[in-house]
């Protein structure tokens, strides 16, 4: 599902930050991306989503070359995706409905076609009360839990969350995981970055660890 | 009971029970990710009828955050260009119509004018021009004008009450064209000159080229100006295309983030656009219309004044007619569609660089 062969990324003529990056993600496997605060997690998973282009290497996503296909072959691939921002990045002028429904309306479904599936996964989030307020006035907990349902919506093959779990309560955070584990039990590919060991520790996953700009892969 | 029925009895159990376990997961699968996350995560419980939305709830918003202020801001500027164009393409379409009937009119006729000379007797000299035109092939109508209607044409420039008897005024002679069929202006010059020696002809050649000259530089820059506002309504909103790009950044971004293409994201901009242009260009059209009616009403308050012949004359009627009415709305509708296709042009060469 997705293939990363000898990846580097520098920014401008820096040092690069990333470095001889090969891994690859097999369809309904799940793993937590971890290591120290600035060890390029979220760059790793910004080249994943194709919103960052390699300096070298190759990416494979979905059975395609992506590393120089255009704009919409990378729209289209990012389609099949669902990430969680560590900034949740809700656009502030709709509504948490009109923001977990974004993906769907981008694919050009109708509105009505979408409505109950949308409520029903706000409210299973805890946001069935908030689904007509919109992002500045939700506290960082309820944005966090908008931003996974928008992730989540589109039943994604891939899903991609950077500290999924970094703003909300030990209880949801465990019902957070256990529905990551039963998306991935579905059919989806689950890569978590986190760095929270107690999350980590609660199932036996696969680890890709970040370090000094290296990947190395533990079981 | 034998050791194999209990055996077989225990078999059918243990398949009811991992059935009945199994069965939650699979209609989990059934129904999709999120209602099996639901069953995994203990709340599958039947979901309560969904009732409709809030109807607070805003729906279909524009995907692109709306700056109001800016927005008003163009529309007006829309508003203004396209009453200025409209009105443009309003006069030169007034002075194209007017200047069509000038040359209809003058070109459908020529003028002889015979010239007094003592030794020759001047009425034979009329009624001989008159002889050479009537019957010549493209010659509709001849008409002498009588003295007294030529002594009247005489009276703005040397008043009333004079006896004009005394100055050698010269006599005219009408002839009217046929509209099926031109005839030899030269052979009848020709012909003229034999008969009466101090005739000359005008066929109005020198006066229609010129009158043409005036209407065609009327008309080329009234579609000047109608061009020129047009490009300044396209630059003004890739301007504010260009400064809402820049507003909604990021707004951009998560839109490319959940899949949305180039395509996608400049329809929505050229949306939002399209709307203010056809909002701008309503209004200025309207006014525009609104205007050109005002003023008909007062050119005809004003048409008993010096003033108005003149100006009717030159413009002919103030009004602009149902073709006038509909450049005026094909100029609006016009600039609401540059607006729409520049700010899609626009975005689509932001995001590219972006890209």
């Amino acid at each position: 599902m997705v293939r990363f062969e000898g990846v580097g990324l520098r920014y401008g003529m820096g040092p690069e930050v990333l470095r001889d990056i090969t891994f690859s993600i097999e369809p309904r496997s799940f793993q937590y991306l971890t290591g120290p605060s600035g060890a390029g997690k979220t760059t790793l998973l910004k080249l994943m989503l194709l919103s960052l282009k390699p300096t070298r290497g190759l990416i494979n996503l979905f059975g395609h070359d992506v590393t120089r296909r255009q704009n919409d072959a990378l729209s289209a691939a990012r389609q099949r995706m669902g990430v969680v921002f560590q900034d949740f990045r809700l656009l502030d002028h709709l509504t948490v409905y009109e923001n977990v429904s974004l993906p769907l309306r981008v694919k050009g479904r109708d509105e009505a076609s979408y409505r109950s599936e949308v409520i029903e996964l706000l409210r299973w989030v805890g946001l069935g009360e908030r689904m007509h307020s919109i992002p500045p006035v939700l506290s960082g907990g309820e944005k966090q839990r908008a931003a996974i349902a928008r992730a989540l919506i589109v039943k994604p093959e891939l899903l991609l969350a950077d500290e999924p779990t970094g703003n909300v309560d030990p209880t949801l955070a465990r019902r957070l995981l256990r529905l990551f584990m039963e998306l991935q039990r579905l059919g989806t590919a689950v890569v978590i970055a986190t760095h929270d060991l107690n999350l980590m520790d609660q199932n036996d996953a696969r680890r890709l660890v970040l370090a000094d700009g290296y990947l190395h892969v533990d079981g | 009971m034998s050791t194999a029925e209990r055996l077989l009895r225990r078999i059918g159990r243990a398949l009811r029970v991992a059935r009945a376990r199994a069965w939650p997961l699979l209609q989990a699968m059934r129904q999709g990710a999120m209602s099996g996350a639901r069953a995994a995560a203990g709340q599958g419980q039947a979901m309560p009828e969904i009732p409709g939305l809030p109807s607070g709830l805003k729906r279909e918003q524009p995907l692109i955050p709306v700056d109001s202020a800016a927005s008003r801001a163009l529309v007006a500027v829309i508003a203004i260009l396209t009453f200025l164009a409209a009105l443009a393409g309003g006069a030169a379409h007034m002075v194209a119509t007017a200047s069509s009937e000038w040359r209809s009119a003058i070109s459908n006729e020529m003028t002889v004018q015979i010239k007094p000379d003592p030794r020759r007797n001047i009425e034979d000299d009329i009624a001989r021009a008159a002889r050479v035109f009537r019957g010549a092939p493209g010659v509709a109508e001849v008409r002498i004008v009588p003295r007294a209607e030529s002594d009247r044409l005489l009276e703005p420039w040397l008043g009333a009450g004079l006896q004009l008897a005394e100055l050698p005024v010269p006599r005219l002679l009408v002839v009217t064209i046929s509209r099926s069929s031109r005839p030899d202006v030269e052979a009848l010059r020709q012909s003229l000159r034999r008969e009466a020696p101090t005739a000359s002809l005008d066929d109005h050649g020198l006066w229609v080229g010129r009158l043409s000259t005036m209407a065609n530089t009327l008309i080329l820059a009234g579609v000047v100006v109608v061009l020129l506002v047009t490009l300044a309504a396209g630059l003004a909103v890739a301007f504010a295309t260009r400064g809402a790009m820049a507003g909604s950044h990021d707004s951009v971004e998560v839109l490319h983030l959940v899949g949305a293409n180039d395509a996608f994201i400049a329809r929505e901009f050229q949306g939002r656009f399209l709307k203010l242009g056809l909002e701008g260009g309503a209004i200025g059209g309207l006014s525009a219309l609104v205007v050109t009616v005002v003023l008909g009403w007062i050119s005809l308050s004003w048409s008993s004044g010096p003033g108005a012949d003149q100006l009717k004359a030159l413009f002919g009627a103030f009004e602009i007619g149902w073709t006038g009415y509909l450049i005026v709305v094909s100029i609006a509708a016009l600039v609401a569609l540059i607006a729409g296709l520049v700010s899609r042009l626009t975005v689509q060469r932001h995001l590219r660089q972006m890209a």
